[in-house]
């Protein structure tokens, strides 16, 4: 099979004004005949089902949580990126689709992220509309913050809760569609199966999690908008419930999985307290902008940070990166950090973390330009430093507060720590330039594609392309397909492919519960996030991966040999969910590590310790890895690689430099 | 931070189903560390659990960082337990010492049906706003976002009302079971901002009448709700909602 990424033709400017105006559609009659799944509601899932249904279309929407605005989308903190220039600093569409192609150490496909950056101020139109209240200035006008990876200030942010205002906006407009009818909302429901019919999506299986019984439910397309994998680490930033098994299900049913090790470890997280651990919690890049990180000059200095003087504090990511400073992209802080603790200047009891302080912006940056508002003359130290938090309090107010409740310190006074956590998937379901996955009528959205982040993605990136997937893409690229399927008449569920396919989860869920061994989903889950972390995390070498694929092997057998989960199958039974949860995963976790182990160059937040320059950056290796790798399921533990070659006309690949 | 180690008594409310009549179950948990979440405590328990071949505690929870709204334990009488403006999942055993008793509930309420143990269905709240919870705005007909601009005081209320998680606490907290903080946020949210003022009257009548048709008791303003807000969320907003209601009750046909 050749991969066929169907962009459109023409200058990249004009690509999608050029699909927007060719491509087929479906006339609002035909619309109401038509059935579309969506699965997953979080910012992609919201949006695209909240905007079919206006459409016309009869939506499905399943979510796994008690209500759909509780999806992960909600914890999304520091803001979404739109190439608005109201700044006046020199933003555009193309310096956003630049920084973006080039945050993802050129390892993403062009058009679709010049598409990306294009209906980006589109976003922001709608999300004002709907009343998401974005942080504004003293004349009424919204206001901005930069991030990582960026000279330009283009993120917008409502304080440190950015994903939930926005994730309440399309939640509500979901929410209107379900009482106008034409949404049907299922919560506590899990996709536990795709269904296909002819090779075309037609339909899921899933599990009501109230009472544990089975469903079949038709679509005339399905959309999978169920986010990243990052919690097959264990350890992550992601929500508890926060899952593969929807795309897994799929990939397994014919859909190429993209770039699947290229993962996010996201620089400043709170750090891992104990092994009773489970979960991680991150603190918003946007503190960058704000706060200075560095470790002592001495090595094991044990001294309470604010005793240490000013000089003998290594700001190592200034002295590093003059030109980006703290403002480096994500993959670069990150093993920044690790480097330093490697060499034995991390702080805090496990010497595993780095400071991250606020005084100084407090002071200099706040302090004053509250003091000269108000008209203060002089102002002595402590006073800059009251006004600073005072205003800190109102951009960051919510973190500080969780920082404080989590660690018991207080932040306005001592430094943080922190230290790089797992926290997005760049890979996903390989789809086209129309969204759709190599299985026809099967759409994939928002973290659960490949698509647009390449090898890393920046900050305020995330919000920004589920809703474009969700509002403005998917809206036009379904039309394309279902104007094709105007006369498919829904297909009853009694239909011998939806019986298969209920079989076929109905015997999984059986051969979990009779395993009855002596050892909880959980431990397993920890045992797989360690075997990840260790070998297929923040760095990675041949070696280390090859042992991690035969301990992920070993690790699925002993599972399935020895894994015990109470209750049956048809109640309430969490520990249920997870274990089907934590059996893809150990799926999941060796094709991550095959992939790390195929690809031998460092890339983004791919990095193999055998391919470095000199002074530690990630070494490329455009002649032989320009592509995007594509996995097709062929069997247990097989699968053959499908190569999607990068074609890049606009910006040409260079060695990453933010010195 | 001064760590340590305690031993402690649960008694959690165990309930099969919707149907069961429910009873407290006493539980012993052995070396948890103050640095521990209460939930991690609630892992380690049903870790426990299981590996003794008993059913593990139901509990809902998903983001465990205080923003998705989904944990909902009453803890020691209080929903979210005994710190301020905090959620049950970022209550720390810090909050507790060695040997103490503690006392594990769902949030009660009529019209938050217990599904099991401390799982409670809230789906009442998902019915409110589709009653008039949304500006209506299809996608794509939206001005530039710039072009009405909104003063910041304005702004950064409807902010602090929009910040509500939509979990439920001010409704367990309240002899009445009331939800009138959590629809009154929804209303202020909206209702202070330019965008959300074609709907202003409709919203609130649509959205009091299906709070009441869900169950939810009247409000006699204890302010019981407030304080056990999570988000800190005003009861100011309450006495909002009822000039809006008033208003738009007044100015309604019929
Ligand atoms: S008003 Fe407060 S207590 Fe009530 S649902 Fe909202 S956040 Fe929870
Ligand atoms: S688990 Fe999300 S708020 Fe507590």
């Amino acid at each position: 099979m050749k991969l066929d990424a169907k962009i459109p033709p023409g200058p990249l400017e004009n690509k999608w004004t050029y699909y927007k105006g060719h491509c087929k559609l479906v006339n609002p009659a035909n619309k109401r005949k038509l059935e579309i799944i969506v699965v997953g509601t979080g910012l992609a899932g919201a949006s695209a089902a909240a905007t079919l249904g206006e459409l016309g279309y009869r939506v499905k929407a399943f979510c796994f949580q008690d209500s759909p605005r509780r999806a992960h989308s909600i914890a999304a903190q520091g803001g979404i990126n739109a190439a608005k220039n109201y700044q006046n600093d020199g933003d555009s569409v193309f310096r956003l689709f630049y920084d973006t192609i080039k945050g993802g150490d050129y390892r993403s496909r062009e058009a679709n992220v010049y598409r990306l950056a294009e209906v980006s101020v589109n976003i922001i139109d709608q999300c004002v509309a709907q009343g998401v209240p974005f942080a504004r200035e003293y004349g009424g006008l919204l206001n901005n913050r930069s991030f990582g990876g960026t000279q330009v200030k283009r993120t917008f942010y409502a304080a440190g809760q950015t994903g939930q205002q926005l994730l309440l906006g399309a939640y509500q407009a979901l929410e209107r569609q379900v009482a106008l009818g034409n949404v049907i909302m299922y919560p506590r429901h899990e996709m536990l199966e795709l269904v296909l019919i002819d090779g075309k999506a037609r339909g899921i299986i899933c599990r009501n999690l109230i009472n544990g019984k089975l469903e079949r439910y038709f679509g005339h397309a399905v959309l999978l908008c169920t986010g990243g994998y990052s919690n097959v680490f264990y350890l992550s930033t992601n929500a508890m419930g926060s899952n593969v098994t929807a795309i897994w299900k799929a990939h397994k049913k014919g859909a190429f999985f993209g770039n699947p090790s290229f993962t996010q470890i996201h620089p400043t997280c709170i750090p891992v307290s104990g092994e009773y651990q489970s979960k991680l919690t991150l603190m918003s890049e946007s503190l960058r902008n704000d706060g200075r990180i560095w470790v002592p000059k001495i090595k094991g200095d044990k001294r309470h940070p604010n005793d240490i003087p000013e000089e003998e504090r290594d700001y190592y990511l200034e002295r590093r990166y003059p030109a980006f400073g703290n403002l480096v992209p994500r993959d670069v802080a990150s093993r920044a950090a690790k480097e330093r603790c490697d060499a034995g200047y991390g702080v805090g009891t496990t010497g595993q973390a780095v400071y991250l302080d606020f005084r100084y912006n407090l002071i200099n940056k706040y302090g004053r330009a509250e003091a000269s508002r108000r008209g203060i003359k002089d102002p002595d130290e402590e006073t800059l430093v009251q006004l600073g938090k005072e205003v800190v309090k109102e951009e960051y107010g919510n973190l500080f507060d969780m920082y404080e409740k989590i660690t018991g310190e207080n932040p306005y006074e001592v430094p943080m720590r922190i230290y790089p956590a797992v926290h997005y998937t760049m890979g996903g379901l390989w789809v086209d330039y129309e969204l759709m996955t190599t299985v026809p009528g099967l759409y994939a959205l928002g973290e659960a594609n490949f698509s647009d982040h390449g090898a890393n993605r920046l900050g305020a990136s995330a919000l920004m392309q589920g809703l474009a997937d969700g509002y403005f893409i998917i809206p036009y690229t379904i039309g394309n397909y279902l104007a094709d399927e105007i006369s498919t008449k829904p297909i009853h569920i009694d239909h011998p492919s939806f019986e298969e396919a209920e079989r076929a989860v109905t015997e999984r869920i059986e051969k979990l519960l009779d395993v009855k061994g002596t050892q909880t989903v959980e431990s397993f889950h920890k045992r797989l996030g360690k075997i990840m972390w260790d070998k297929c995390g923040m760095s990675r070498n041949e070696a280390g991966l090859k042992s991690a694929i035969e301990e992920i092997r070993s690790l699925r057998k002993e599972f399935w040999s020895d894994v015990r989960i109470p209750g049956s199958a048809n109640e309430f039974n969490p520990e249920l969910d997870k274990a089907g949860r934590v059996a893809d995963f150990l799926e999941l976790g060796e094709l991550m590590c095959i992939d790390a182990l195929h690809r031998n160059e460092s890339c983004g937040g791919h990095f193999r310790e055998e391919f470095q320059t000199p002074d530690g950056e990630a070494l490329r290796d455009d002649a032989n890895y320009s592509y995007v790798a594509a996995w097709e399921y062929k069997g247990e533990s097989q699968w053959e690689l499908h190569k999607e070659p990068l074609i890049f006309e606009e910006v040409q690949p260079s060695q990453r430099s933010y010195k | 931070m001064e760590h340590y180690v305690m031993n402690l008594t649960l008694k959690v409310w165990r309930q099969k189903n919707t149907n069961d009549k429910g009873r407290f179950e006493t539980y012993h948990v052995k070396n948890i560390s103050s640095e521990m979440s209460f939930l991690e405590m609630f892992d380690v328990l049903n870790e426990q659990l299981i590996q003794e071949g008993k059913d593990p505690i139901a509990f809902d929870h998903d983001c465990r960082e205080g923003i998705c709204g989904m944990c909902s334990m009453v803890i020691n009488g209080r929903p979210h337990g005994p710190w301020h403006r905090n959620t049950t999942c970022q209550l720390h055993m810090r909050a507790f010492r060695d040997g103490d008793v503690i006392v594990v509930e769902p949030f009660r309420a009529n019209a938050f049906p217990v599904i099991k143990d401390l799982v409670v269905d809230r789906s009442a709240f998902d019915r409110i706003i589709q009653a008039g919870g949304y500006i209506s705005v299809n996608t794509g007909s939206a001005v530039d976002a710039n072009a009405i601009p909104v003063e910041k005081d304005k702004a950064d209320a409807a902010f602090a009302a929009a910040a509500c998680i939509g979990c439920g606490a001010c409704v367990a907290a309240c002899k009445n079971s009331s939800a009138m903080l959590f629809v009154s946020a929804k209303v202020a949210h909206l209702g202070l901002l330019p965008q959300g003022q074609p709907e202003r009257k409709t919203r609130v009548l649509n959205m009091v009448a299906q709070m009441d048709k869900e169950g939810f008791g009247a409000c006699t303003n204890t302010g019981a709700c407030e304080a056990v807000c999570p988000k800190g969320i005003s009861i100011d907003y309450i006495a909002r909602l009822n000039r809006d209601y008033m208003m738009a009750a007044l100015s309604s046909p019929e």
